[in-house]
């Protein structure tokens, strides 16, 4: 049994996720249709689209929020899920500490080294409503890894936090990645700051327009149509100055009916 | 029965009288204070209030079908609970409009049904407003039972119900059943109305909830002491309502809130001068 499992994490070939021709509707509207993605582990993904593509959504049926009107979902069995969620507001009325707050979770022995590891440790007898946008990130994030989670997903997290603060908390989450070997999946709005670590870009519009590594991407002439000669000129830029980190191993398929495959 | 000296007479028929009704008073504070406390963060107020004016349609029934009136209007109120879980689901209507119909169509259902029973003699005014004397010692075990399983339903679910609170996706992700909580939060809610009624009556029993805990929430920094702080706060409005109760004539139900009200306004009053002169210290200093 034991060994068996063991052998299970060595492997990094096997996928955390696996969802099969998602499809979702609510209220007679369709939400997300034909979804087809893996996610392995150790992997960075980030998906992003406009607004109302589905994004969120796409977040809750991967966490097990939504179930999907058709097709499949695959987690892997006992997977767990550390999530920081988009708008976490603190109720005025509920007088919690931080440390309270990292130790409302189930196994939290480890609360001081998480809160460490975000650079938040010295916010522990502080209020959680008086924090910023930017700490109140950071508190979750630490949070989530205390779980000493599988996979991370984060929605929107980088959302009111200026440019600076946004480059270090993409940092901790790749450091946090590198630390407890998770795999990570970001929705992002932000184009023109995608992770320089992400393996994989997924961007949505109800269905996967196309999918693939960053700077595969970015040329897409889907990708274009839908944000923009700017945007993905930007999103180009961008991954240029930061090519250096990882090699350019995403296929893509043309059009919007591509399908990604990996290697 | 023979004469005996008046002072004697009235220390033995206080303490006969009021020892059960203040015993009572003082267990139900003790579970308000830490149930008040989600009706307060989840802003369940008005949950609170229309499952209270269900309650009077538990005692019609009860009295018709001749059961018990507690567990009547316990059962009235965790059948009003469902429902009003249930409707949250729809969308067309938004819950403050569900709510007012509900709580006023049940009071008045409660009202009617009672009129065809004409033979039927009820002290109407006890149930809208409390008759805590009229708590006796039979009545205790039921207070106190009731108390302890609520007491031991929240302890027990203490850290989900408070995840839940704070968000309740971050809770689902994490394995904790959202909803089953929800629902259970509103059974309780149910029960500890059935028992408060006899103290402070359907009218004034969310005030028992909300005032404590919400005296409370000034001289907190975490949910426990919070919680501990509501209980205390309301045991002592019941101590001192009773008190107002006993020596001014006054109804017990209004005196109860009207003490808690009281220690209410002298903590938000404490708190309001004591951050001025916080800021004043601060700025002299600079």
């Amino acid at each position: 049994m034991r060994s068996t499992r063991a052998a299970y994490s060595l492997s990094a070939d096997i996928s955390l996720i696996d969802l099969h021709n998602v499809s979702l509707w609510i209220d007679n509207r369709s939400i997300l249709s034909n979804i087809q993605f893996s996610l392995r582990a150790n992997e960075i993904m980030t998906i992003i689209g406009p607004n109302g593509a589905g994004k969120s959504s796409l977040a809750r049926v991967v966490l097990g929020l939504l179930k999907p009107t058709s097709g499949q979902i695959k987690r892997k069995a006992g997977l767990r899920i550390g999530y920081v969620p988009q708008n976490f507001h603190v109720d005025s009325t509920f007088p919690v500490t931080v440390k309270r707050f990292m130790q409302l979770a189930e196994n939290s022995v480890n609360w001081q080294q998480s809160l460490q590891q975000t650079n938040m440790d010295a916010f522990a007898d502080q209020a959680l409503s008086s924090l910023s946008g930017g700490e109140l990130q950071r508190v979750l994030l630490a949070r989530a890894l205390q779980l000493k989670p599988q996979l991370l997903v984060l929605d929107e997290p980088a959302q009111g936090i200026d440019i600076s603060g946004q480059t270090e908390f993409y940092q901790l989450i790749r450091e946090a990645r590198d630390q407890i070997h998770c795999s990570v999946l970001l929705i992002s709005h932000d184009l023109h700051l995608v992770m320089a670590a992400t393996d994989q870009v997924l961007c949505l519009n109800q269905h996967i327009c196309c999918a693939g590594h960053p700077a595969t991407v970015s040329n897409d002439p889907a990708f274009i149509h839908l944000f923009g000669e700017q945007a993905a000129r930007s999103l180009a830029v961008y991954h240029h100055h930061h090519d250096h980190h990882h090699h350019a191993d995403g296929t893509i398929a043309s059009g919007s009916e591509c399908r990604h495959k990996h290697d | 029965m023979a004469p005996s000296p008046v002072v004697a007479n009235v220390g033995i028929s206080m303490i006969e009288i009021l020892l059960p009704a203040l015993l009572g008073g003082l267990i139900l504070a003790m579970v308000t204070g830490p149930l008040g406390c989600f009706v307060v963060w989840r802003r369940m107020s008005y949950f609170g209030d229309t499952l209270a004016h269900s309650a009077l349609l538990g005692v019609a029934f009860g009295l018709f079908l001749e059961i018990n009136t507690s567990v009547a209007i316990t059962g009235g109120c965790a059948v009003m609970a469902i429902i009003l879980v249930v409707l949250q689901q729809q969308k067309q209507l938004a819950v403050d409009t569900l709510l007012g119909i509900l709580a006023h169509s049940s009071l008045s259902l409660g009202l009617v049904t009672l009129s065809f029973m004409p033979q039927i003699q009820i002290d109407l005014m006890a149930y809208l407003f409390g008759d805590l004397l009229a708590i006796d010692w039979t009545d205790l075990p039921w207070i106190a039972a009731g108390a302890c399983a609520v007491l031991a339903l929240i302890g027990f679910n203490w850290r989900s119900l408070l995840l839940t609170t704070l968000h309740e996706e971050l809770a689902a992700v994490e394995g904790i059943p959202v909803r089953s909580l929800r629902l259970l939060l509103m059974l309780l809610m149910s029960l500890v109305i059935a028992l408060a009624m006899k103290v402070v009556g359907v009218l004034l029993v969310t005030s028992l909830l909300i005032i404590p805990a919400a005296t409370a929430r000034f001289y907190s920094r975490t949910p426990e002491q919070m919680a501990l702080l509501a209980s205390l706060c309301g045991m002592l409005a019941v101590l001192s309502g009773l008190g107002l109760s006993w020596w001014l004539n006054t109804p017990a139900g209004p005196s109860v809130v009207l003490a808690g009200f009281f220690f209410f306004s002298a903590a938000l009053t404490a708190r309001l001068i004591g951050k001025r002169l916080q800021a004043k210290i601060a700025f002299q200093r600079e």
